[in-house]
């Protein structure tokens, strides 16, 4: 891991804190929202919660956070100056958004099928838009890892200007730790 | 200036200025109908002087929006105009066609107007802000894509930057929105939901992306602050103002029919539209105290700042006062929403066109950069006389509207409408004499144009730039 210790901070662009910091705030309210209604409908909730497949949910966790670890070693390597290292890491990165993808597409594939919409109950309404929300930026993190990755592979970065790696690392963590708190939340706690 | 055919703004500007003028007195014959109900009547009955003064509203910040996209979309793209007759007959063909249905308005009854312009053919008349007869409609899309064609061509000819690029998309998605004005279904709730895509999709849509935009341009004009600074601002703020803007159409959907999810969805992204406007007001200053140099110009800076204020309070601050659902429940289509509408457009849309006006005017008069500090004195009087007033006349109807909830809907005994009004007599005398000193500073801001004109122009000799 070298090249680890001349951290700046913030890592990355300015402006994708910004923009973080206001994702975070929406996610917030929306968790928000979710633990005071379920607080009014515990019975409710944990009613349907048991339909939910947190074995799925469990594969995606790990997926996201295996795909943070890849993102990380991307880091690293371009700070060490390797541009093809870095390059496969984020591929590895998106592979694992793939699966995550894939995984929650079967899920709703099944509860689609259930006939299960947002209008069903209110604890589906949550269930659907939240992780609906998140599926989206999934999407949106792994466009901007792969346009990183593109221009890592043309040579685009180096050790001495990194900032665009940092930066789509720096979204693709938000994109994990929303679903770190989104999984124990609407999957788990009861 | 830079390039001739920047000049086709002059004409759009003063037309705007001008509508703006009719705008303010229909304001003021409604608001003095507020006190006395029958002032006017029945030559001009409320809802007709109501109509004018929105529909006027909406066709000066049209004129204003694309006299500032042909002034600066040329100067961004590095080349001329690619068809300035164009944007002359449209200039013609648009303030003949807003002036007849204004009259239309005016002269005969509303029912009438439908009749002579055959309605039942293509039946899109009767919506609110969407009154215009239907032949109207299909004027102002052949304006729009005219329009669109000209600048689009421009900037496909020239160099491509953010700016004209966001504005470009903002400007596709008004004509593209505007659209859903013809989809009339029988179903109310069908027809009130796409309503919304035009009204909503519109101010808190695609007009905050023309927003931004301007506000960028000015901004990169001032203060010389380097234009990949300033385009990265305005790439996360167009990001924010689309992620919340259009879901948070939904905190119009509480109680039209639409199903309960629209209640939280609306809720919880409106709740967060007051963010990119804050990012605005963050973005301008944080410009213009990193500026590279001074501009002879104070006047347009004061309004680039004005609008990122203004707009975050108006827009942002009294949007959030009544989005949230259980809130709204109480506060629908009371005075709270009038309060928001006046300082949310005069904040976000009326300053910014202002700003470009007061930017780009005195080139198109030639001027090397600004007015004489004369004139800019005055100017910055119309500037403060209006926003102070729209601040008041804010206040006044969110107290009236505070009251009115709470007699109306919230007290134990609730009340009946008209017996609420009156009890409200008093904040509607305040709101009007705010409204006699808004249009005193919009006369004043029309003087500004016409004096000192001899005088030599402001400079910025002898000024120091903090560093």
């Amino acid at each position: 891991m070298t090249g680890m210790e001349k951290n700046r901070w913030p890592p990355g662009d300015l402006v994708i804190w910004i923009f973080i910091m206001a994702e975070l705030l929406v996610f917030g309210v929306f968790f928000t929202a979710y633990a005071f209604t379920r607080a009014h409908n515990v019975e409710l909730f944990d009613t349907y919660q048991l339909t939910l497949d947190r074995n799925a949910a469990l594969i995606n966790t790990l997926a996201l956070i295996t795909s943070s670890y890849f993102v990380v070693r991307a880091v690293a390597d371009i700070r060490a100056d390797d541009s093809r290292g870095c390059f496969r890491w984020l591929l590895a990165a998106l592979g694992m958004g793939l699966l995550f993808l894939v995984v929650k597409g079967l899920e709703y594939k099944h509860h689609f099928s259930l006939g299960i919409d947002l209008s069903t109950n209110t604890f589906y309404m949550f269930y659907l838009s939240l992780t609906f929300f998140h599926f989206l930026h999934v999407v949106l993190g792994m466009v901007i890892l792969l346009a990183v990755a593109l221009k890592a592979r043309k040579g685009g970065y180096s050790a001495a200007e990194h900032t665009g790696v940092e930066t789509g690392a720096s979204y693709w963590h938000m994109v994990d730790l929303v679903w770190m708190i989104l999984f124990p939340l609407v999957y788990v706690m009861r | 200036m830079k390039y001739k055919s920047q000049k086709v703004a002059k004409l759009y500007f003063i037309a705007a200025i001008g509508l703006f003028v009719g705008q303010i007195l229909f304001g003021l014959i409604i608001g003095a109908q507020y006190i006395w109900g029958d002032f006017l009547f029945p030559e001009i009955p409320f809802n007709v002087a109501r109509m004018v003064h929105t529909n006027l509203l909406i066709v000066w910040l049209l004129f204003g929006f694309m006299g500032a996209a042909y002034y600066l979309v040329p100067e961004e793209a590095e080349t001329d105009l690619v068809m300035p007759w164009l944007a002359n007959l449209m200039f013609w063909i648009f303030l003949t066609a807003g002036a007849a249905t204004i009259l239309g308005y005016l002269l005969v009854p509303y029912a009438q107007l439908a009749e002579l312009t055959k309605n039942e053919l293509l039946p899109t008349m009767g919506r609110e802000f969407l009154e215009q007869p239907t032949i109207t409609k299909i004027g102002i899309v052949i304006v729009a894509l005219s329009f669109l064609a000209n600048i689009g061509l421009t900037i496909l000819k020239g160099r491509k930057t953010v700016i004209n690029l966001v504005l470009l998309m903002g400007m596709t998605g008004l004509a593209v929105f505007f659209l859903f004005a013809f989809y009339n279904p029988v179903n109310v709730v069908l027809d009130k939901y796409y309503w919304w895509w035009v009204v909503h999709l519109w101010v808190e849509g695609v007009w905050e992306l023309i927003l931004g935009s301007i506000l960028a341009f000015i901004l990169i004009k001032t203060t010389g602050v380097d234009r990949e600074v300033i385009e990265k601002w305005l790439y996360v703020i167009i990001a924010m103002v689309l992620i919340t803007g259009i879901i948070g159409t939904g905190h119009h959907y509480y109680w039209i029919g639409t199903p309960a999810f629209w209640q939280w969805w609306g809720s919880i992204f409106s709740a967060m539209e007051p963010i990119p406007f804050f990012m605005m007001t963050v973005f301008a200053f944080n410009m213009v105290n990193k500026r590279r140099r001074n501009h002879p110009n104070k006047a347009a800076v004061l309004w680039a700042l004005g609008t990122a204020v203004m707009a975050f309070l108006g827009a942002g601050v009294w949007g959030f006062l009544h989005t949230l659902s259980p809130v709204n429940y109480y506060t629908h289509g009371t005075q709270i929403t009038a309060a928001h509408g006046h300082m949310a457009f005069y904040g976000a849309y009326v300053m910014i066109v202002l700003a470009m006006i007061s930017y780009a005017m005195p080139m198109l008069r030639g001027r090397e950069a600004a007015n004489s500090t004369k004139s800019q004195v005055l100017e910055m009087w119309g500037f403060w006389l209006m926003t102070i007033s729209i601040v008041f006349i804010t206040l006044f109807l969110t107290g009236a509207g505070i009251l009115q909830v709470y007699l109306q809907r919230f007290a134990d005994n609730p009340m009946p409408f008209m017996v609420v009004q009156e009890k409200i007599q008093l904040f509607y005398a305040l709101r009007e004499i705010a409204g006699f000193i808004f249009l005193s500073g919009l006369l004043i801001y029309i003087v500004s144009f016409f004096v000192g004109s001899k005088e030599p122009e402001a400079t910025i000799e002898g000024e120091v730039v903090p560093t």
